[in-house]
Formats: C-alpha cells, sequence, structure tokens
C-alpha cells in the first residue's frame, strides 16, 4: 500500500492520537477507557505494519466485489441436487434478533426459549419426515449422512450384528458423499447399477441383500428428478434381511407435505435445512442437517438432544449415544432461520411449495430444446448436452446472464446438465433460463469453446489449479502480496 | 480417434500396461490417458508393497475423474515413479514412456490381453 491510498478510517484510537480529538462513543459512554488506552503496550505490536487505506477504498473494494459475484440473489441459479433457493429476507431479520444471541454454555433455564424452539423444530422436522426424533446437531447434510450411518451401526453392534454387518449399498445415481459417508464409517460400500428407466434396479438390488447389509442409502426422488418407485419394495427387502434404510434427504424440496420417507419405510434420514428450508449454503459451514431416526434408532443420537419435561425443557444425552459430531445442538442460527421458514410456510405453504418446485422444473424441462431423457420429473431434471461437452455449454450459459446447472453428473446420463429451477423462480425466470440454454446449444463451436466472454472471470485454468494449488494469499508471491507498507 | 499400443507389451481390460523385459514397468495406456483428460495427481504405493493382480496398487486423478490403478501381476513393487508426483502431466505426455508408474517383481502375470485384443475392446 501506498502512502496515496491513506486518508480517514474513522478509527478512534487513531483521530483521537493523531489530532486529539476526543471520540464522542467513549463520552457516551462513562468508564469506557481512552481510545488508544485499550490494550497495554506489551500486547501491541506496531511492527505488523497493517494496511491503513481510507475506508472508502474498502467500501468501494468490497462493494465492487460484491458485483463481481453471481448469486441468487442476482438471478436464476437452478444447480441440480443443490437447490439453489431463494432465502427469504425476513430470516436474517429473524436470526439477527438480539435475543436469539445466546451463549450455547449458559444454563437450561436461562435459554429456555431457545431449547423451546430447537425442540420445536425437531417436532415440525420428524412430522415433515414421518421420523420418531430429530438431532439438530449436524452441521451439513454430509455430516447428518455420517451420524445417521453412525446410528445404523451402533444399532446393529447394540444387536450383536456389528461385525457381520459390514456392507452399506449406494445406487450409483447417488450423491459423492454417500459413498464416502458408508466409507468413512468403516463400511464395504457395494454400488448398485441404475435400470433402464433411471431408478434403481430391484432384481439388482435383490442380489445384492444379504445378511452383510448393513444398510440401503436412497435418494428419493433420485438425482435425476425421478421418483424411486419400487421404494416399498425395496424397503421389504432389506428389511427382510435385516438391514435398514437410511434417506438422503437432499431432494425432500420435491415431497413437502405429500409423501414422507417415514411412510416409505425409511429408518433413518437427514434433512439438508439449506436446501429445503431456504437457510444459505455455507460453503462448507455454518450449515444444518438434521437427522430423523425412527424410535428403535433414537437412543444412539447425538448428545446432547433437546427433550421437554415437566416445567419447560432440557438438553440431555440419549441412553447409547454416538456422541458428538458438532458442538452443542448444532448451528443455532441457521436452525433459527429453518424454523421461522417452516413456521411461517405452515402446513399449506410447505405444499405449495413442493407443487411449485414440480411445476417449475418439468415447464422448464418442455421449454428447453436440448433432449431430456427420462421424466415426468419431480423437482430437476437432467438434460444432455449430446456431443458437445456439457461444462462448455454451461460457460456458454453464463453469457446469457444466468447461471448455469450442475454438469457432467450423476454419470449415467451423458454430459449431464442437472437443473433445478426450485420453486422461487417466476415464470419470466424460467423462460429467460430456457432461451439461456437454447441460445448457448445454438452457439457455434468457437464461441462456446472460448466462453464465457462476458463474466468477470473467464475460462479458470483447472488443471493449472489443480496441479499447483495456491491456498493462502502467501503464495501469490512478492508482487501481489500486501506487505502493508 | 486411434491410440498407439506398443505390440510387445501386455494389458489389462482396466488400461494398464506391462512390459515385456526388465525393468518389469507398469503405466496406462494411451487411450486411458485420453479418457482421464489433464492427470493431475497420482497416488503409488511404497517400494516392497505386494501386488496382487487385479487389485488397486494406486490412484490415477484428473480433472474429470479420480480411478483405480490395478495390479496386471502377482508380486512385489520395485520402485516407483517418483517424478510423477510433480509432473503428473507427464501421464498424458508420454504414457508409455516418461509416465510409467511403477517397477515390478513378477510372481505371475495375471490374464493380460495383446495389443490387438486392447485395441479391439476399447476401440
Ligand atoms: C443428493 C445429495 N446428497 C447429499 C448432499 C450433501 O449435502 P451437504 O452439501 O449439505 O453436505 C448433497 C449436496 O449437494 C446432495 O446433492
Amino acid at each position: 500500500m501506498s502512502d496515496d491510498d491513506r486518508g480517514y478510517t474513522f478509527d478512534q484510537a487513531r483521530w483521537a492520537d493523531d489530532d486529539g480529538y476526543v471520540s464522542l462513543l467513549s463520552e457516551a459512554a462513562p468508564g469506557r477507557a481512552e481510545p488508544g488506552d485499550a490494550l497495554p503496550d506489551d500486547l501491541t505490536r506496531d511492527e505488523l505494519a497493517l494496511p491503513d487505506p481510507a475506508e472508502p477504498t474498502v467500501v468501494r473494494h468490497y462493494t465492487r466485489l460484491s458485483a463481481l459475484n453471481y448469486g441468487v440473489d442476482a438471478g436464476p441459479y437452478p444447480l441440480g441436487s443443490c437447490t439453489m433457493k431463494y432465502n427469504p429476507a425476513f430470516l436474517e431479520d429473524v436470526a439477527a434478533l438480539p435475543e436469539a444471541a445466546v451463549h450455547p454454555d449458559r444454563p437450561d433455564e436461562s435459554v429456555q426459549g431457545v431449547l423451546e424452539i430447537q425442540h420445536r423444530l425437531q417436532r415440525a422436522l420428524a412430522r415433515i419426515g414421518g421420523m420418531d426424533a430429530v438431532t439438530l446437531q449436524p452441521p451439513a447434510g454430509a455430516a447428518g449422512e455420517f451420524t445417521g450411518i453412525e446410528v445404523t451401526k451402533a444399532y446393529h453392534r447394540a444387536n450383536g450384528e456389528g461385525e457381520t454387518r459390514s456392507e452399506v449399498l449406494v445406487p450409483s445415481s447417488a450423491h459423492g458423499t454417500n459413498f464416502a459417508t458408508a466409507a468413512m464409517a468403516g463400511y464395504e460400500v457395494v454400488e448398485l447399477p441404475p435400470g433402464d428407466d433411471g431408478r434403481v434396479d430391484i432384481d439388482a438390488l435383490a442380489a445384492a441383500v444379504g445378511p452383510e447389509t448393513a444398510a440401503l442409502m436412497l435418494t428419493n426422488p433420485n438425482t435425476v428428478g425421478l421418483f424411486e418407485r419400487d421404494v416399498v419394495e425395496a424397503a421389504e427387502l432389506v428389511h427382510d434381511a435385516g438391514g435398514l434404510l437410511y434417506y438422503d434427504g437432499a431432494n425432500l424440496n420435491a415431497l413437502l407435505g405429500r409423501a414422507r420417507p417415514g411412510d416409505m419405510g425409511f429408518d433413518v434420514m437427514h434433512y439438508n435445512v439449506h436446501k429445503t428450508f431456504a437457510t444459505p449454503h455455507g460453503g462448507g459451514g455454518p450449515g444444518a442437517g438434521p437427522v430423523g431416526v425412527v424410535s428403535d434408532l433414537a437412543e444412539f443420537l447425538p448428545t446432547p438432544h433437546v427433550r421437554e419435561t415437566d416445567d419447560g425443557y432440557e438438553r440431555y444425552g440419549p441412553e447409547r449415544s454416538v456422541g458428538k459430531v458438532h458442538g452443542f445442538t448444532g448451528n443455532w442460527l441457521v436452525l433459527l432461520k429453518a424454523y421461522a421458514y417452516v413456521a411461517r410456510l405452515g402446513d399449506e405453504g410447505l405444499r405449495d411449495t413442493s407443487a411449485t418446485a414440480v411445476l417449475n422444473a418439468n415447464y422448464l424441462a418442455e421449454q428447453i430444446g436440448l433432449d431430456v431423457p427420462y421424466g415426468p420429473f419431480h423437482h430437476e431434471f437432467a438434460a444432455t448436452a449430446g456431443d458437445r461437452d456439457a461444462a462448455d455449454l454451461a460457460r456458454a450459459m453464463l453469457d446469457h446472464g444466468v447461471h448455469p446447472p450442475t454438469t457432467k453428473w450423476p454419470e449415467f446420463v451423458h454430459e449431464a446438465m442437472l437443473t433445478e429451477p426450485t420453486e422461487a423462480e417466476s415464470r419470466r425466470d424460467l423462460d429467460a433460463l430456457a432461451a439461456a440454454f437454447d441460445a448457448a446449444a445454438a452457439a457455434d463451436d468457437e464461441t462456446v469453446a472460448n466462453a464465457p466472454e462476458r463474466t468477470a472471470a473467464r475460462r479458470i485454468d483447472q488443471v493449472g489449479a489443480a496441479r499447483e494449488p495456491r491456498l493462502s494469499w502467501q503464495a501469490l508471491g512478492d508482487e501481489n502480496a500486501g506487505t502493508g507498507d | 480417434m486411434r491410440f498407439d499400443y506398443p505390440p510387445e507389451r501386455r494389458y489389462r481390460p482396466t488400461h494398464e500396461w506391462l512390459t515385456a523385459d526388465e525393468p518389469r514397468r507398469v503405466g496406462v495406456t494411451d487411450f486411458a490417458q485420453d479418457e482421464l483428460g489433464d492427470v493431475v495427481f497420482v497416488e503409488l504405493p511404497d517400494p516392497g508393497d505386494p501386488l496382487t493382480a487385479g487389485d488397486a496398487f494406486g490412484v490415477v486423478e484428473s480433472i474429470k475423474a479420480v480411478s483405480d490403478l490395478y495390479a496386471p501381476v502377482d508380486g512385489e513393487v520395485a520402485t516407483i515413479n517418483e517424478s510423477l508426483f510433480d509432473r503428473p502431466e507427464l501421464v498424458n505426455d508420454d504414457p508409455y514412456g516418461e509416465g510409467w508408474m511403477i517397477e515390478v517383481r513378477v510372481d505371475a502375470a495375471g490374464e493380460l490381453l495383446s495389443a490387438d485384443e486392447y485395441r479391439e475392446q476399447v476401440e
């Protein structure tokens, strides 16, 4: 940083030191230390030479960065499977309530309101999923999967079958986290090939289940938006062999208020709060991936858990708990948003959500020119880019002002463009999305190979980034490093 | 697209090759490197590790996919190609030469294909 960048920083200590001003704030708050005296000398380091740019420079920098970014607040964001729902603004108000900012170590009797909301959310999620008990602790869907499979393992162990039940069955259409979860929990992963209709092949399942089966992990509707019609039969097969059924709740948005995993025969499930209940995708966190279980599994849930007592609510450790997967009762403010969302929408609103999400996906699938195998769909569909590269076509869509869909996944759809518009988009936005699909598909090869041309960053060097990852600002080298001088 | 498959080598259906002469080296085929796309990471066993024909001995990762590498023989790892750790692109640039992965001491070869049989399978 050069001296030319220095300017007003509105920093109390600096004003008081340099110009002898006394901060209005410190005068208004009697008893406060004098600005500049706040930290003893032996705790401060002058040699750090922190950058000291003018405040407007900093504000403009961040405002410019935010304008370079594309989010669901800027336009449609139809990433299939990810459910990039618009997050209603009222949720921010709720999460910003001063009453919500409580330390998790406070004694139960002083945070009864918080515990009551957590308990209500546990009950609401249990009702939505057809489960008997719900833990709010896991901090993401993938963490929920891991928790659910650990609970499954604890259950089998308690029945003396911890050793024999060594396999988890996962359809090849499943999200990568399902395979990873099963492997991390120490299971052998058995991959089930898809049937011709894109659904689980019930014969392949029948051949794979056996006394070694700990669980079948299933996503329903599956990752191309198809309802697993044979789910009840699948549940019987697995249950008859003594295994459990795990429901990956990533696609629960399609079923809200209409069908419940518990009624289909699932024993344990996670809810992706940031997908279904409109909280932010945390970029790895903080998020929430509550786990619901049937009553036989409730004693294995993580600790602490919230329950109702005669005179209020309390946190306790379930009898044979698998332990902790995260601190306390999870990411509270995210959970608070989820509760507010459920409470604001109510039964009617949630039913309406799933109907509109399904309608929007099918409308969009009809509008676009690309081939869309399978269907009709629930909340998402996988178009195919045909003999083009799906990722290139997606890059070309960026030049038409929308975010493209998830590409090249699931792998059993050739050059897949997995598209999930969600219920939040208007017909006008869906038409704009369809126009972007068609414009990209109609573009000539050279345009597609060079796209995007109108975005802040163009072709990202993925190979370079993977071969030589630069994971901190220090790796940028001297020419770019801000030294503060 | 036609790829090159040196006729004196032997191949696994899972795209690994094995040289006929000492040092007996193992790598992946031209077809495999093309399917994978730009290789960004290679994970190899340690010298001395036992090998079982048909079992995974390492991992090759590209921008598109992560794939296991399968041993063409029963035996033992003699040495590994450490230059792949810094320059995984050698697998793409020279799959039969500098992109080799391990050298093996062979106890028994698994069931392997000739170059023509392999070509027939992939093309
Ligand atoms: C089908 C499916 N399962 C599981 C997950 C993992 O969830 P999370 O991102 O909350 O960890 C995802 C996330 O995208 C998903 O799409």
